[in-house]
């Protein structure tokens, strides 16, 4: 895909190992602004690796990650996350000794322009009746995984994470994360996604690339989807 | 003054009023300085995974920051009781960055075994230089004398440690429980990563968390120094016992530190009057107890 502007988030060679294991082999991709950019591939291919090693939390990396120009790649995490990167991690990282409301504004403001509680609560209105809640792991699945993707927003952080943000969820829960998506992309949100579920990834995503072994080894846009679908399958092992 | 007669089951004794409150008086101020210690020990347990040994010499050399300035500097007993805190506080701070912040990723042992080194070694100094008789430190000025409440002389110095260390444990429990910074804190107790990778600067934090705790102790060894005499062992003595009632409110429970070390200290203070043969060891048999019946502690959140 021909691009002529600088992406505002580019990964170059990215490598990255747990001890002794060495998990990413050089990842390459861009997102440019106001994209939602999917990572495909089996289990164990190196998705969620990515993600953690754009934010910093693995615990060896090396190659490029670049945010709106800015090296980013011998910064901590929290460095990396006052940059302007939010994540959702995979397991979603609800706190139980904290309550639903603690837990929705944990993530301190990052930049200016974070959502306001009332256009949160507009995208997630259970999570209004739910604010009182004692414990915020003893919401619902689909819940939790709400409160997650919600307590971010408001940090103004513009490039979003979302590890398998589907994971585990009832469909009429998953139809209402893709629509979040979808209104958070036309209010200007940046998003990579890690998904296994490409049916529903093909609801949000503009591009997508496919990662095997610890490298991207496809990239291509939503148009080109159905001819991809056999690569695809193949990839995936669908 | 008045006399309480016990029934048969308990010796068919009498015993005068003072003698029983008095002992009630002295298991509060016990009781204050055991709450004080274990919701340090909490605080840090919580926040840094380390079984902090020092504890107890941390406490010593808090009392022995209050004598230097009254004997040396010519400030008293208000002024140590904020500049001890924050002097040991950011000894504290030194030790974290030196030596504890290395072992986070190892097993609580190695935490537990420096920690009790690094006692070691600063008793072994303290005593090296001071001896290990103790020195005196006198009840300031504003607190001598006592009240008499008919049925006991309740001193003022007494009542102020309890109501003091009551407010400072409330206070802290409240800061932890019910405040953005406690939120921060309770979060980054149960997923640093995550928490970190929000923006927040955690490292920093549970750096300036062993400061807090270790001030904690040394605010108690200021408001031990007037009641117990300022000596190099003084920690050594209350540490084992504050470790139990560590154990017995549960690792890493703040409202569970603050009730079981009050709790105790009276516990204490009325086996004192009762059955005084047991009472060095009942709080080593409720331990034992309560480790049978509920391994994580009465408070304890996590089995």
């Amino acid at each position: 895909m021909l691009d002529v502007r600088a992406p505002l988030l580019s990964v170059r060679d990215l490598q990255a190992w747990y001890g002794e294991s060495h998990i990413l082999h050089g990842v390459t991709f861009d997102v440019h602004q106001g994209e939602v950019v999917t990572l495909l591939g089996r289990n164990g291919a190196g998705k969620t690796t990515t993600m953690k090693s754009i934010m910093g939390i693995v615990p060896r990396r090396a190659g490029s990650v670049r945010f709106e120009g800015r090296e980013l790649i011998g910064s901590a995490s929290n460095e990396i996350a006052r940059a302007g990167i939010a994540f959702c991690p995979e397991e979603r990282g609800i706190f139980a000794s904290l309550d639903v409301k603690e837990n929705l504004l944990l993530p301190p403001q990052v930049k200016p322009g974070g959502l306001p509680l009332d256009r949160i609560f507009d995208l997630f209105p259970n999570l209004k009746e739910r604010l009182g809640s004692s414990q915020g792991t003893k919401l619902s699945g689909g819940e939790q995984q709400m409160l997650a993707i919600a307590r971010i927003l408001r940090t103004g952080a513009r490039l979003l994470l979302l590890d398998e943000p589907t994971e585990g969820l009832a469909p009429v829960i998953i139809q209402q994360i893709g629509k979040t998506i979808r209104t958070l992309k036309e209010q200007g949100f940046t998003i990579l996604l890690v998904e296994q579920n490409f049916r529903f990834a093909s609801t949000v995503a503009d591009r997508y690339y496919v990662m095997e072994h610890g490298r991207v080894v496809e990239g291509f846009a939503n148009s080109e989807l159905d001819q991809k679908l056999e690569t695809l399958h193949e990839y995936l092992g669908l | 003054m008045f006399e309480i007669c016990f029934p048969e089951f308990l010796g068919a004794r009498c015993i005068v009023s003072q003698a029983l409150f008095g002992q009630l008086l002295i298991g509060l101020i016990n009781g204050s300085f055991y709450a004080l210690l274990s919701l340090g020990l909490a605080v840090i347990f919580g926040m840094l995974n380390i079984i902090n040994f020092a504890h107890g010499a941390q406490y010593m050399m808090g009392a022995f920051v209050a004598f230097f300035l009254l004997q040396y500097v010519g400030l008293n007993y208000w002024y140590a009781l904020v500049i001890a805190p924050i002097a040991v506080g950011a000894f504290g701070v030194l030790l974290e960055r030196l030596f504890l912040q290395w072992l986070y990723k190892l097993d609580h042992l190695y935490g537990l075994l420096l920690t009790f080194g690094l006692a070691l070694i600063v008793e072994g100094l303290f005593r090296n230089q001071f001896g290990s008789s103790g020195l005196p430190y006198r009840v300031p000025d504003q607190l001598q004398g006592g009240q008499n409440l008919g049925f006991m002389f309740l001193p003022n110095y007494r009542a102020w440690v309890i109501v003091f260390s009551l407010a400072v444990c409330l206070i802290t429990w409240y800061v932890i429980e019910r405040t953005k910074l406690g939120s921060y804190l309770r979060a980054a107790t149960e997923n640093p990563t995550l928490v970190r990778a929000f923006g927040i600067n955690v490292p920093r934090m549970i750096t300036l968390t062993y400061g807090f705790g270790v001030g904690l102790a040394a605010l108690a060894g200021v408001m031990a120094a007037p009641i117990y005499s300022v000596s190099p062992q003084m920690g050594s003595h209350l540490i084992i016992v504050v470790f139990a009632v560590v154990v017995i409110g549960g690792m890493g429970s703040i409202m569970g530190a603050i009730v079981t070390g009050f709790g105790l200290g009276l516990i204490e203070g009325l086996t004192k009057v009762f059955f005084p043969e047991a009472s060095n060891t009942v709080i080593f048999i409720i331990m034992a107890i309560v480790l049978l019946i509920r391994p994580a502690g009465l408070f304890g959140r996590r089995a």
